[in-house]
Parts: C-alpha cells; sequence; structure tokens
C-alpha cells in the first residue's frame, strides 16, 4: 500500500462497534471497569484513549515504528522524551534546532544536570567530537529551522550506533510523508504535530515514534506519569488532518519550489535557503534520505530594512509564528521562534535581522507571488 | 481581494478572526449573547438566528458561489426541506427525474402534504422543460450531473426558460461544488448543498447550504432558516470551514483518480457500461465542459450478472460499502437498495437504475491501490 492510501487507510480509521468512517471522540476522563479482577484496555484517559490510541497507532504505522505516543504539545513530545534519560547524563545536539528545543535544554534540563552540547551537525566530524563518555543521545533536526541545514542522517546514525547512542530525530519540517528516519535507523522521532500534521493552524500537539519495545516502555512510563498527553478532542483533529496530509504537501511543496526560483531572480533578495535549490548546501544528501525538499523556505533581504517592510507590507501571507498550515505563513526568526536563542548565538548561526521564513500554504501561488512582489518592492 | 478560488477556499470570508488574529475562526460554541443594554444587540442575540462562526461559514460559501447570501442546515436535507417554505400551496416545480433519493422522498412524502405539486422529468432536454410548464410552475430544480446516472442539464438553457415564464432556478450543486461549477454565474437564482459531501469532504459532518443571489429571496430564507430552526450548529460550522479549506486539491486528486479509474472500468470485461461525466463519449460530457470547470469524482457502472453486483459489495476491502459520497476515503453504493430505495420501482426503471448498477465516490488515495481492489473485488 502507497503512502497516500496508508494515510487514509491504516487501520485506525473505522470505529469497530458502530462502523463509523470516522473515528469516535471520547471525550472522558474514566472508563466503567465491569469486573475489578480483570484489567480492561482503558481505564484512565491519561494512561489510554481509544481516540487518542487511534492517533497514536497511526502515527506509528506511517514513520514505520513500534509505538506512537501523543502529547500536548511538540515541546511536550520533545521534554517527555528527553526525560527518559538521567541527571548526569549528555546529548549531543544540532546547533540550529529549534528555539524551544535550545530554551528547555539550556534552562530546564540543565537545572537536573542533563547536559547538552550543541554541534554543526551537518558536519559529521563535529559530532564525533562532542561525543563524551556520559553522552546517552544524538538529537537531529533536518532540514534544520530556520536555515534549512541539512544533516546527513545515515553518517550521524552510523556514528550514533558505533558510540551506543539514541538518535532522535524531530521530523516537524518533512512529516513521515517526505521523510522517515527510523527507516535510516533512527530510534525516535519527535514531532510538532501542530505544523504539517494537523495542517490546519488549529490544534497545538506533539509525537513521538519509537523503533522498539524497550524505548515505548520507558516514553510510556513518562507519557503516563509525567502526563502531558493530548486530549480526546485534539487527538481526533490531529486524525482528521492526517488524511489530507499528501495532498496539501504536494501542493505546498509545489508552491515552495516555484517561490524559491521566483525570489531567487528579485534584486532584492541576496539568498535563498532552501534544500529543493541544487546549490543549497546538502541537497545532495537531503535527496538520498527523502522523497523532497517539503514547504518550508527561508530568504535574506539586501537590507534589514527590506525585510522589515516585507513583514509589514504582505498582506495575503498570514504574519504568525508556526508553520505547515493550509495559510501561508511568513515569520521573522530574530523576533518570532528564535527569540528565545541569545543574540551572539543567533548571529554566529547566521539568523540575521534580514532573514524571512516562509511556509506555504495551499493559496494559488501566483496569488502568493504577487503579495510578495508588492511587500518587496 | 481579486483572488483565485483556491486562495478563496483557504482564506475564507473574513481569514482570520479580527478579535485575536487566530488564524482559524472561533467556535462561538454558545446558545446566546449578553446585550449591551437595553433594546441593543453586538449584531447577535440568540445562535438559531445568528452565530459568528456560522456567519463566516455562510459569507464563504456564498463568496465562493459568487452569491448574496449563504444559509447553512443541519443537513442537506434540511436546507432543502427550508427552502421549499418560500413556496405556497398550488405551486407546481419541475424536478430532474434521475434525482437523489431523500430528495425525491421529501418532495412526495412531506412538500407534497403542504400542497406543493411536482413533475419529474429528464432536464437535459429543453423541449421536455417547455412542455411540462403550467400556469402555476413556479420553478425548476435540477441536479447537474444527476444522481446516480450522471445526465447533464445545460443550466444556462433551463435558465433562460425560466426565465421567460417567470420560473426560480434552483441547481443542486452537490456534485461538483463551487470549486468546479458555480450555477448562479450561470443565471441560476439558487444554489443548494449536502455539505456532508465535497465541501466538508472527510465523511465526518452532516450539514446542507442555500445559497442565493437577490435581496428578497436573501430576507425570506433568513426568516425561514430562523423560523423553523434546522440551523448549523457552531462545531460542525466550523468543521465545514476547515474541511473546505482542502476542496480544491481535494476535488483534484479525485476528479483524476476517477478519470483513471473510469477509464479502468470501461476496458473492463465484466463492466457493461459507465456513466462518468469526464468520459469524452459520454452524453453530457461536452455540456459539462461548457458550464464547469471539471467532471468531478462520481462514477457509476453496471456489471454484465447482477450476482456480481453483490459480490463486490461484499468483496471491496479498501473501498468501504457505505452511503454518502465526497469524501477522502473511496466509497461504493448500490442506488436500487440503498441511496434509492425511496423512489419507486416504475421510475428508476426508466431511468435505468437496476440491480447491476453500483455508484463509486473516488476518494484521494492512491489510484493504483483502488483499482487493485475493484481488479479483486471483480474478478
Amino acid at each position: 500500500m502507497r503512502f497516500g492510501t496508508r494515510l487514509i487507510h491504516n487501520g485506525n480509521e473505522i470505529d469497530e462497534h458502530t462502523g463509523a468512517l470516522s473515528i469516535p471522540i471520547h471525550q472522558v476522563s474514566t472508563f466503567h471497569q465491569s469486573d475489578i479482577n480483570k484489567a480492561q484496555r482503558f481505564d484512565y484517559s491519561r494512561s489510554g484513549n481509544p481516540t487518542r490510541q487511534a492517533l497514536e497507532n497511526t502515527i506509528a504505522v506511517l514513520e514505520g515504528g513500534h509505538r506512537g505516543f501523543a502529547f500536548a504539545s511538540g515541546m511536550a513530545a520533545t521534554a517527555s522524551v528527553l526525560s527518559i534519560f538521567a541527571a548526569g547524563d549528555h546529548i549531543v545536539v544540532c546547533e540550529d534546532v529549534y528555539g524551544g528545543t535550545f530554551r528547555i535544554m539550556n534552562s530546564l534540563f540543565k537545572r537536573f544536570r542533563l547536559d547538552s552540547t550543541f554541534v554543526d551537525a551537518a558536519d559529521p566530524d563535529r559530532i564525533k567530537a562532542a561525543i563524551r563518555n556520559n553522552t546517552r543521545a544524538l538529537f537531529l533536526e533536518t532540514p534544520s529551522n530556520p536555515l534549512m541545514k541539512i544533516t546527513d542522517l545515515r553518517a550521524a546514525i552510523d556514528i550514533a550506533k558505533q558510540n551506543g547512542l539514541l538518535v532522535i530525530v524531530d521530523n516537524t519540517f518533512m512529516s513521515p510523508y517526505l521523510q522517515r528516519p527510523l527507516e535510516l535507523g533512527a530510534d525516535i522521532v519527535v514531532h510538532s504535530a501542530t505544523k504539517f500534521i494537523g495542517g490546519h493552524s488549529d490544534v497545538i500537539g506533539g509525537l513521538a515514534v519509537v523503533s522498539d519495545e524497550d524505548i515505548a516502555r520507558e516514553v510510556y512510563s513518562v507519557q503516563n506519569g509525567f502526563g502531558a498527553i493530548l486530549g480526546p478532542q485534539d487527538s481526533w483533529l490531529l486524525l482528521r488532518g492526517l488524511k489530507t496530509l499528501k495532498v496539501r504537501m504536494d501542493h505546498q511543496q509545489n508552491s515552495a519550489r516555484i517561490i524559491a526560483e521566483w525570489l531567487m531572480a528579485q534584486k532584492q533578495v541576496e539568498k535563498v535557503y532552501y534544500p529543493g535549490i541544487d546549490s543549497h548546501p546538502g541537497s545532495d544528501i537531503h535527496k538520498r534520505q527523502s522523497d523532497g525538499p517539503g514547504a518550508v523556505l527561508a530568504f535574506k533581504t539586501r537590507s534589514v530594512e527590506l525585510a522589515r517592510r516585507f513583514m509589514s507590507r504582505v498582506t495575503l501571507a498570514a504574519v504568525a509564528v508556526s508553520l505547515g498550515g493550509v495559510e501561508t505563513i511568513v515569520s521573522y526568526p530574530v523576533t518570532m521562534s528564535h527569540a528565545s536563542m541569545p543574540r551572539s548565538e543567533r548571529l554566529r548561526l547566521g539568523i540575521t535581522e534580514n532573514l524571512i521564513r516562509v511556509s506555504l500554504g495551499l493559496e494559488d501561488v501566483e496569488d502568493l507571488i504577487k503579495d510578495f512582489d508588492q511587500a518587496l518592492a | 481581494m481579486g483572488l483565485r478560488i483556491e486562495s478563496k477556499i483557504v482564506r475564507g470570508h473574513k481569514g482570520a478572526d479580527p478579535h485575536t488574529g487566530a488564524i482559524s475562526f472561533p467556535i462561538y460554541q454558545t446558545a446566546t449573547f449578553k446585550h449591551p443594554g437595553l433594546g441593543q444587540s453586538t449584531g447577535y442575540d440568540y445562535t438559531r438566528s445568528g452565530n459568528p462562526t456560522r456567519e463566516e461559514i455562510e459569507k464563504t460559501i456564498a463568496d465562493l458561489e459568487g452569491g448574496l447570501a449563504g444559509f447553512a442546515f443541519s443537513s442537506g436535507m434540511a436546507a432543502i426541506a427550508t427552502l421549499c417554505e418560500i413556496f405556497s400551496p398550488g405551486d407546481h416545480l419541475l424536478v430532474s427525474d434521475d434525482l437523489y433519493g431523500g430528495t425525491y422522498r421529501l418532495f412526495e412524502e412531506i412538500s407534497r402534504k403542504h400542497g406543493l405539486d411536482f413533475t419529474y422529468l429528464d432536464t437535459g432536454i429543453t423541449e421536455n422543460v417547455i412542455n411540462a410548464i403550467r400556469a402555476n410552475t413556479r420553478a425548476v430544480f435540477i441536479e447537474t450531473p444527476s444522481n446516480p446516472m450522471m445526465k447533464v442539464t445545460d443550466i444556462k438553457s433551463v435558465v433562460e426558460i425560466a426565465r421567460v415564464h417567470q420560473m426560480l432556478t434552483i441547481v443542486d450543486n452537490t456534485f461538483l461544488t463551487p470549486y468546479l461549477q458555480r450555477p448562479l454565474q450561470l443565471g441560476a437564482d439558487i444554489v443548494v448543498h449536502s455539505a456532508t459531501k465535497y465541501l466538508g469532504g472527510h465523511n465526518d459532518t452532516l450539514a446542507g447550504f442555500v445559497i442565493v443571489k437577490d435581496q428578497v429571496l436573501e430576507e425570506r430564507l433568513r426568516f425561514y432558516q430562523n423560523a423553523i430552526g434546522g440551523v448549523l450548529a457552531p462545531f460542525d460550522s466550523w468543521l465545514i470551514l476547515r474541511g473546505l479549506k482542502t476542496l480544491a486539491i481535494r476535488m483534484e486528486r479525485q476528479e483524476q483518480n476517477a478519470r483513471i479509474i473510469a477509464n479502468w472500468l470501461k476496458d473492463h470485461p465484466r463492466v457493461e457500461k459507465v456513466y462518468y461525466v469526464g468520459l469524452s463519449d459520454h452524453q453530457g460530457h461536452a455540456v459539462c465542459r461548457e458550464q464547469a470547470s471539471g467532471f468531478g469524482a462520481m462514477i457509476s457502472f453496471s456489471v454484465r450478472d447482477p450476482a456480481l453486483a453483490e459480490a463486490i459489495l461484499g468483496r471491496v476491502k479498501l473501498i468501504a460499502f457505505a452511503e454518502s459520497l465526497g469524501g477522502v476515503e473511496s466509497l461504493i453504493t448500490y442506488p436500487i437498495t440503498q441511496t434509492h430505495a425511496s423512489i419507486p420501482k416504475e421510475i428508476l426503471d426508466h431511468l435505468g437504475v437496476d440491480e447491476k448498477l453500483l455508484r463509486l465516490s473516488v476518494g484521494i488515495e492512491a489510484v493504483e491501490d483502488i483499482i487493485d481492489d475493484l481488479k479483486q473485488a471483480l474478478a
């Protein structure tokens, strides 16, 4: 069965009791137990809920993993996964990771003595050099946010395996339609399902998928113990959003390719960051490990003033944080997604004040070009 | 803003919540609204009369159909039933004979009791329409393409006749949606929808719409919608808004799949006939091409052996045997006992709706998988 079909038919789409073609929203906290001597599948919604389970099973099938877990946000998913580690452990993290991930690693987890080193993961030697005796995991994002830097997943996974590390990949930008890290040997995938998976800018959610039962037990213990679970209504909305993942991404990716080329031809634009451009560093690696360049790109204008003017003039695209929805969203990383990163760190990474990130939606790309054209003028 | 329809579909009417900037329109799950003072209103008093979430979907569908106002109801049938209230006892309507069974049942069992009279005819043949007009004929109600035989009616020709005789033209646009066909722009007066189908698109919400383009009709519909109260709930209004955002890309994929499947079925030795407007030899192909920008994703086909039709329904695995249509999942149904069971046998015989006929609503799955499933089911 091909991916587009699996989105609609993965064994989690029909209610077994009534035949309903939409999984019921089990908006419930607790479950009547018919026999106190017999454990039932569900007892309390924090531990398990049928609607959430349908979503968790679905994402596990789509990522090609062993088991899925749904959380209240992408950060709750990442924080819960990081909570399987212990004080004194160390993690190697790709340096231009999402600002929120950077923040919890540097404040919250540091307080609990989970140490981290940030490296340019595009260079495998730097990953190697950062590994210590107490390193337990490698945390990657590829393409990275917002500069679309590419990490060679196979090379990074090789290094990790040689050193007995778990590999965690944030697959938000690609979604399982375009990239399946577990199939390349990664151990855990995390998602901000708020983005392409939900796809409609109307749900906050996070997902994690693990490759084997041992890791599943550990993540489940945090999910149930810590309890940052996704509610039934939001689980159902993500299931609904997933059904159109492929058709949405096909259109969005196509628009991204067109917009990237258009931007490159504009005299006000200094540089375009998009893995779909042949000259983009790592685009050949990206091609080998994924099925497409995705629908997020970034660009730098020739001046800071041009960037600020662009942000104030766009009318069709929404100016907002977040990405992956049906609406085109433009954001300004310096004050939005990466505001929690120190300025010095931002500048070192190239997240400058003339940088704009674009997440393509489902609008007609001609309308977007018209809008961008007047905003850049 | 002069946007293309794909962009309008994503944006909706307001585009975002004007109060908070929320990109997703808020669900106003409320029955009533606090008044600022005596004799003052925020514009909303009671959700049956008006609700901001429902208003957003109503204005969005009106924009997409090119109408003046839209009205959202709790089902497609509630939409048509409320619309019938604009007529009076003694009025007569001409109706496409190949019609959704539920509409036929409503007209015959309920509206007739209220004094309305109906004549069913092939509205695809202009002379039929002219010949059936009486002094008390007030409207022509058409489905094009029709359900399940995919007959096409030339909307402009019907509109011309209707204008001469001061009749309203009502088009059920469920099968094509405003993405592919906009009857109001072709001169029709009223469009109705079962929004449960392509507009919602996920087989998870029931809803109906009426869209009008003149102010007198708008006022009357607003009165009946509020007085009868078969309104669409806020959460369901929001689900239809959410579903609508992917309408264009869903329809594109579904139609593309439908073309491939129709051609595959045509060449199958156990298939007797394929009814799909997108096939160039379909009798309504040229007219549909003229008045719509696509042919949709509904296919009916008859198999050579009635026993096979029943066997197919038992054998399909990927395709669900279920009523309804237009969702992301492919569905197959058996019109004679399911969708059209309430239509008398003589009419069904006349139309060709028999025990060999199956109706397929093509979804967005990979087309190869749908064909694999049909292949094993037809074997």
